[in-house]
């Protein structure tokens, strides 16, 4: 490392400026602003605004307003645990192996949509269950499954539009039919999907509810064949008419004393999709006459409070999938994932308040 | 001006320069991957992040191997026209390129550790969680991800600046000491600098 201690005494300038010097001083400003522009263009930074993550966080907090710690989304919500049971009839179809015949343990959450934690109970706001399954091979299997036949935009960008078009006015409290009318009449698929839903039968809570998968997915199976799939877990449990009156938390206190008189079951049913079933457009729902498979039973068996429950520090991402089940080219897939990443990040990082549904209201073990 | 003859190029060695020019491919390209992904609701979303995980770990293996050769082999020396500034500053840069090509891979499987996501190597093949599921600590990471990849890149740019100075005006022989296609440390004979300036 020394240095010679008589150095050079025609020691080089270190560069000399002129013309030429000054052409490629330039010429290497021009790459690396060329650089800087493609990165800043590709994280969206440059015009035209594309729909983002926090894009769509901010069209839900329109709606539904900012409610730091809570879910951007069905932010009303219990935990639940309990098991899913495969019995090995889906396994002709995908190799996954919680389909098998066995059990895997499972963390789950039932929700209201919206993104208000502290929104009253009505029967027709839509429900949601979201699910953990956990086989021993740690291949988990997660979903986000809702009440509704359809879901109601077909893309990312379509969603978002009908947050801000169905957004509530600030004098009324309700959405601006002004605003309302020109979105549906420009988007026929969800003036479809919205009529669908609004129609659906409503039941009594909870746990009599069917939930749907709504997106597309693929079963593969052990020679590679890929089937589109849909999927539904529709209740054990007896269907009964809602009340007509109901308070602010009766449907999660009726879940909760239903858990305590024993487990809540469901049974998770497949639709096999054919060549001229959508399944990138969630708008469209699938004849009815498909082929069922009858994969197994999830069973429930007890509450918890968000507050200390297991459901909270996780996200429901349906792209969460095991080795035989892939996702499909529905585009609300990955929008689904990236915007639960991005409301997971946001809630994780900030406090949250005690949930509508509090410890207490559970109870002791909230176990039979 | 001349270099004078005592002071050959000296190149790096063959596989400082592969992996310096295949690291270089594969992080530019997963900081554009990153940056895109991290923000968009789009249909490549899932497609990006299959591929952004398996290449982080890539990198973070390649950045090991690339540490531990130049332990084993010295890099070049700078030249003596140098000022001690830019010396300094080379110096600098290159821990920190180092430093933050192992943290961003182990900031990113970290972060999906703590945020109770499966850490998905490539499809079936999954990697274990090297934190607890925490989910304060996955916000954090998530963040400090983002910081580290901005800061990443931002450095990558001054590095590739610095490395074009060197090129195309001081033309001191460290360019062609990282840029050489050629085999071997030295060349038999030495090199002549050119006088054009």
């Amino acid at each position: 490392m020394a240095e010679p201690p008589d150095r050079p005494a025609t020691r080089v300038p270190f560069f000399t400026p002129g013309p030429r010097v000054l052409m490629r001083l330039a010429l290497i400003g021009a790459v690396l602003a060329i650089l800087c522009s493609a990165f800043a263009w590709t994280a969206g930074w440059l015009p035209p605004r594309r729909l983002t993550q926090t894009g769509m966080i901010d069209a839900l907090r329109a709606v539904d307003g900012r409610h730091r710690g809570f879910r951007s989304n069905h932010a009303k919500g219990v935990c639940v645990t309990g098991w899913f049971e495969g019995n090995g009839q889906a396994s002709r179809l995908s190799t996954a192996s919680v389909l098998r015949a066995g059990r895997s343990p499972v963390v789950g959450r039932f929700a209201l949509a919206g993104g208000m934690p502290f929104q009253a109970d009505a029967p027709a706001k839509v429900r949601s269950m979201a699910l953990r399954i956990m086989p021993p091979d740690g291949q988990e299997w997660r979903m986000g499954l809702n009440d509704i036949p359809v879901f109601v935009a077909r893309t990312a960008q379509e969603f978002h539009d009908l947050l801000l078009a169905t957004r509530p006015d600030p004098t009324t409290g309700k959405p601006d039919p002004a605003r309302v009318g020109p979105f549906m009449a420009t988007h026929p698929n969800t003036a479809r999907a919205a009529a669908q839903v609004a129609k659906r039968s409503i039941t009594s809570g909870f746990a009599d509810d069917t939930y749907r998968s709504l997106d597309a997915f693929r079963f593969i199976d052990a020679d590679g064949v890929v089937v589109p799939v849909r999927w539904a877990m529709v209740p054990l449990a007896p269907v009964q008419a809602p009340a007509a009156r109901i308070e602010a938390n009766t449907l999660f206190d009726g879940l909760i004393a239903a858990l305590r008189q024993g487990p809540l079951q469901w049974r998770l049913m497949i639709s096999i999709g054919t060549v001229s079933d959508p399944t990138s457009d969630p708008t469209v729902a699938w004849p009815a006459d498909r082929d069922q498979v009858d994969a197994g039973t999830l069973t429930l068996n007890r509450a918890e409070s968000e507050d200390n429950g297991p459901c909270t520090g996780i996200t429901y991402d349906p792209t969460i999938l095991p080795v035989g089940i892939a996702a499909s080219d529905d585009p609300i897939l990955p929008a689904r994932s990236s915007a639960y990443m991005r409301s997971f990040v946001i809630r994780s990082g900030e406090t949250k308040p005690p949930s509508a549904v509090s410890p207490a209201s559970i109870g002791p073990g909230g176990q039979p | 001006m001349t270099v004078p003859a005592t002071m050959p190029v000296i190149r790096f060695s063959v596989l400082a320069r592969v992996l310096h020019w295949l690291m270089a491919i594969m992080i530019l390209g997963m900081l554009f991957i990153g940056v895109f992904m991290a923000a968009t609701v789009g249909p490549a979303y899932n497609t990006l992040l299959s591929l952004h995980r398996p290449m982080g770990i890539l990198i973070l293996a390649l950045a090991l191997v690339r540490l531990g050769n130049r332990l084993l082999v010295p890099p070049p020396p700078l030249p003596d026209s140098l000022p001690a500034l830019q010396r300094a500053a080379a110096l600098g840069s290159h821990i920190l390129l180092y430093a933050l090509m192992i943290a961003m891979p182990l900031v990113g499987w970290g972060m999906l550790s703590a945020g109770g996501y499966p850490v998905v190597f490539c499809k079936g093949v999954h990697l274990p969680p090297i934190l607890p599921h925490d989910p304060a600590l996955f916000a954090l990471l998530r963040h400090v991800h983002t910081w580290l990849g901005l800061t990443l890149f931002a450095v990558i740019v001054i590095h590739l600046g610095a490395a074009l100075l060197h090129a195309l005006i001081l033309r001191d022989g460290v360019f062609p000491a990282m840029a050489s296609a050629r085999a071997g440390r030295r060349d038999p004979e030495p090199v002549q600098g050119d006088n054009r300036h």
